[in-house]
């Protein structure tokens, strides 16, 4: 894996001692080569037909220069001595004082732990094998419910290597296998249509799909899909809201993660800046950042800066403890390292990203929990969220959704949107179930217009007087 | 021709089409795309990210039997194209025959134009302390607005230079080069405690086009600081007026649910209305890949079609969806060259310069017009489910008293369906600015559910 851009492109140490020291020619203080082969598919299942299989191979160096705060960045797609000693040269430009640098490599490495899938990745199947997957969750989902008229399925797969070389000595590699499945159903009857979805995967390979079958995933989309058919429009306005185990952690992810990125409080825009060693929470709350978790979505061997992925606890027992931190920030800011430094591809320069995130689980049962609400709103299926860093500010939309009446699950409701405020949310998670589950392995969670698979986690929470958005006043 | 570069480029993808044929493709078309980017960030007036970079990428879709695969890459050596193509057909003929699968008909074609309005040469050529100093200029207007503005974010500037490049197997080919420039500005404004962010921008595919910096930071302060001590309101069900830059992610909603690939999926709430009346007398829009400063502009769409003005719905009257040549055949319906495309994917359809139609009134008008309501600034959240309509989305703005914009609001969902919101668009203002291919003016919805304390 160490020597893959070597037998592939004949790229040498001796050249990316070069390129180091032409890059830190302007003066720099830290300067950083990203290499990346990847090869992607996609193949898509629409009414019962295999459409339009895809398959973009793309590779390119990433040349980063750090001054102070400042970062110089070029790409080149071309991996050639010449194109990328352009791009060194390119990223140079942004310090200004010139010296000589001695750039000492260190030993290519490659991680000591593999946390990804030993079986085959799915890219290297063969294409019969994968269209198997797609046909199965399309006749599953067809034959659930006569009401089920269009069935999408996706599977997208990729292989991406990574080898990252700094001058602080960093040479390390990474091979990281990626999937998703994906079902979509839309039911109709006479009166109302509606849409849901299932889907997972991970950093896995086809052992997934023995566990979590097509079968699996094409049942619950079409039996949400059925389900939100007769639910009734959702209320609008405060109430106690109980949210599922699982994929609910979104809420988690978006309403407190974000704002835990060591480069919003570094630049101070984060509701949580200076809040360090603080309580946010109640006692009930532990968050965690793991990337190192086997074969979830978010986790990594080492992250795009080639720092090993850690489990870092973001807040103990409701005490603010720490933020995600990438170099910069780190460096900046005198925290130590926590391998969050991510980014989308070699085009983009690496930011604080969150892994795989998720509350620890509490002492309460889960429906000991919904008892304790006499009318409110339980939410185990979310679509996406979205957060404003700056005032903390989030709105999440449900996909699955019920009424809690007398301390009951009772009738579905469709279109509910949760809207509230991180710091504040996190105040009125007032019971945590004992439920801790990580979602299906779908999310990916975009931050200035750069995209990474996460994954997130949470048991049964409540959280007490939410605003919810319906139509029904 | 006279850009070296856009020949070289159109070679390529000529030669890959020839290379797919060869080895067994019935029909094969190419999309090639190639970018250089320069991004500037200055964050408290200094400099922080100077990003430059250049990039291609080949996507070549083979079409056997009609079964078809696509495969792209960002090496364009012929024999890295060479490998694909053969893979491609082979991958294509274990998917399933659709009969619809099929490149346009050969006499939908004419010659495509070398069109170079949409390239500023000129403006690409700016140095980087120019860049720089925008981006500052920017960030300082917006310090100057206001003291309670206490912390940028990040001043922008940004510019692209693109060339688009298309054949296929009937023999046609064109290429177009064209660029972007933006500019923006991120400022936080701090009082008793409170934070609020906001940001303004400007975009253009000519340097002229551009608000000024100054215009920029301006905007983004003013935003920022009336958002200062913002409020939940009670729940209510009262009219909204939409200020162009929300208005124009309903008008995204509005594109997407008329996009030809919804509609034969059955997942649009507008299926089945070709003809009907679907929303207010005051309601035009239209997608014209021809508007001179259009950010979507494009000679021919994503499979080499000559591209021309579309309405889609008159004065209310759905008369028309975005189109590919695959979505028409599949309806029934004649193509309407909306075909877009990137290296990495097949073609589908989608806008260019898609807009809701202006209206005579100013937005004070609309405002005026309302006793109690809500204008709406940002909103946040993915609560629209364009299979039926329903729709539910966080939203930030200014309460209406008696015609008059008073105190800020947050915290706050609108709640409604897009179907019967596009019947209570009561009134359109004239106020539309393209910041991106899709834009609209203001607008006011007779009434929505405000969701609160």
């Amino acid at each position: 894996m160490e020597n893959f851009f070597e037998q592939k492109f004949g790229l040498t140490e001796a050249l990316y001692q070069q390129l180091l020291g032409r890059a830190l020619s302007g003066g720099g203080d830290f300067a950083e080569i990203f290499l990346q082969y990847r090869i992607a598919e996609q193949i898509h299942l629409e009414e019962g037909r295999i459409k339009d299989p895809t398959r973009v191979i793309s590779k390119g160096a990433g040349l980063r220069v750090n001054a102070g705060e400042k970062t110089g960045y070029a790409y080149s797609e071309d991996l050639t001595p010449e194109e990328l000693a352009s791009a060194a040269e390119t990223s140079s430009c942004i310090a200004s004082s010139a010296r000589d640098f001695k750039i000492s490599l260190g030993a290519p490495a490659t991680p000591d732990r593999d946390l990804y899938s030993p079986e085959t990745p799915l890219i290297e199947l063969v294409l019969s094998e994968k269209l198997d997957l797609l046909r199965r969750a399309d006749a599953a989902a067809r034959s659930y419910d006569r009401r089920i008229k269009e069935v999408r399925v996706s599977l997208l797969n990729e292989i991406s290597w990574i080898t990252v070389i700094n001058s602080s000595g960093v040479f390390v590699s990474d091979r990281r296998p990626l999937t998703r499945f994906n079902v979509f159903a839309v039911a109709e009857d006479g009166k109302s249509r509606q849409m849901a979805q299932k889907g997972g995967g991970g950093r896995i390979g086809k052992e997934f799909f023995r566990q979590n079958t097509p079968e699996f995933f094409a049942s619950e989309a079409a039996r949400i899909a059925v389900v939100t058919l007769d639910a009734d429009p959702a209320p609008a306005g405060e109430m106690d809201v109980v949210l599922g185990p699982g994929w609910p952690g979104i809420l988690l992810h978006e309403a407190v993660g974000h704002g835990l990125e060591a480069d919003f409080n570094r630049k101070k825009s984060s509701a949580f800046a200076g809040m360090l060693g603080q309580r946010v929470a109640s006692d009930e709350c532990t968050v965690i950042d793991d990337g190192t978790i086997p074969r979830l979505r978010g986790s990594l061997n080492i992250d795009d800066e080639g720092t090993r992925s850690e489990r870092t606890v973001l807040i103990e027992r409701g005490i603010l403890k720490a933020f995600m931190q990438d170099r910069l920030s780190a460096r900046l800011t005198g925290a130590p390292l926590t391998g969050n430094g991510r980014r989308e591809s070699y085009r983009h320069i690496p930011l604080p990203r969150m892994t795989n995130t998720h509350m620890l689980a509490g002492q309460h049962a889960p429906d000991e929990i919904l008892r304790t609400v006499q009318q409110g709103l339980y939410a185990p299926g979310f679509g996406g969220g979205q957060v404003d860093i700056t005032s903390g500010k989030f709105v999440f939309t449900t996909s699955e959704a019920y009424l809690i009446e007398g301390g009951r699950i009772t009738r579905p409701v469709r279109g509910a949107t949760l809207i509230g405020n991180g710091p504040d949310a996190l105040k009125r998670m007032v019971a945590v179930g004992s439920d801790l589950q990580f979602d299906e392995g779908v999310g990916t969670c975009g931050k200035e217009g750069q995209f990474v698979p996460v994954g997130v986690g949470m048991p049964t929470v409540k959280l007490a007087r939410m605003t919810v958005g319906g139509t029904s006043v | 021709m006279k850009i070296p570069r856009c020949e070289q480029l159109l070679e390529i993808a000529e030669e890959a089409v020839r290379q797919a044929l060869r080895y067994g493709s019935d029909q094969a078309d190419v999309f090639l795309s190639n970018e250089k980017e320069v991004h500037v960030l200055t964050r408290n007036r200094e400099l922080e990210i100077l990003k430059q970079a250049g990039s291609s990428a080949l996507g070549l879709r083979v079409i056997v039997d009609h079964r078809s695969a696509l495969v792209s890459t960002s090496d364009l050596s012929l024999p890295a194209v060479e490998q694909l193509a053969q893979q491609a057909i082979e991958v294509a003929r274990q998917t399933s025959e659709d009969p619809h699968i099929s490149l346009p008909e050969k006499d939908c074609y004419r010659d495509l134009p070398f069109v170079e309005r949409w390239l500023d040469t000129e403006g690409l050529r700016v140095n980087t302390e120019r860049r720089v100093s925008m981006a500052r200029e920017a960030e300082q207007a917006a310090f100057d607005f206001d003291p309670r503005i206490q912390i940028s974010e990040a001043g922008t500037f940004s510019s692209s230079e693109n060339i688009f490049c298309y054949a296929n197997s009937h023999g046609y080919s064109g290429v177009f080069p064209f660029s972007q420039f933006s500019m923006s500005a991120n400022p936080i404004a701090v009082e008793d405690g409170q934070m609020q962010r906001d940001f303004w921008y400007t975009a253009a595919p000519a340097l002229s086009g551009l608000r000024s910096p100054a215009e920029v930071g301006t905007i983004a302060a003013r935003r920022a600081v009336r958002r200062l001590g913002a409020r939940k309101t009670a729940t209510c069900e009262v009219p909204v007026v939409f200020d162009p830059y929300t208005a124009q992610s309903l008008v995204q909603e509005i594109c997407n649910a008329l996009n030809g690939a919804a509609i034969y999926r059955r997942a649009s709430f507008l299926r089945d209305r070709l003809g009907e009346p679907v929303a207010s007398r005051e309601v035009t829009i239209i997608d014209d890949p021809t508007l001179p400063r259009g950010l979507g502009s494009r000679p021919f769409d994503g499979e080499g079609l000559l591209t021309s003005p579309l309405t889609l719905i008159r004065e209310g009257r759905l008369t028309s969806f975005l189109l590919d040549s695959y979505s028409a055949r599949k309806l029934g319906l004649p193509a309407t060259a909306c075909a877009v495309r990137s290296s990495a994917s097949t073609p589908s359809p989608g806008p260019s310069n898609f807009y809701l139609k202006p209206g005579r009134l100013t937005p004070e008008d609309l405002v005026s017009g309302v006793q109690r309501g809500l204008y709406v600034t940002e909103l946040i959240g993915f609560g629209v489910n364009l299979v039926n309509g329903d729709y539910s989305r966080g939203a930030v703005g200014l309460w209406i008293e008696n015609g008059e914009l008073t105190y800020p609001v947050h915290e706050v969902t609108i709640a409604g369906n897009l179907s019967t919101m596009l019947h209570h668009i009561e009134a359109v203002a004239n106020d539309i600015e393209f910041l991106g291919p899709i834009a609209s003016p203001s607008f006011k919805i007779s009434t929505m559910t405000i969701s609160g304390t």
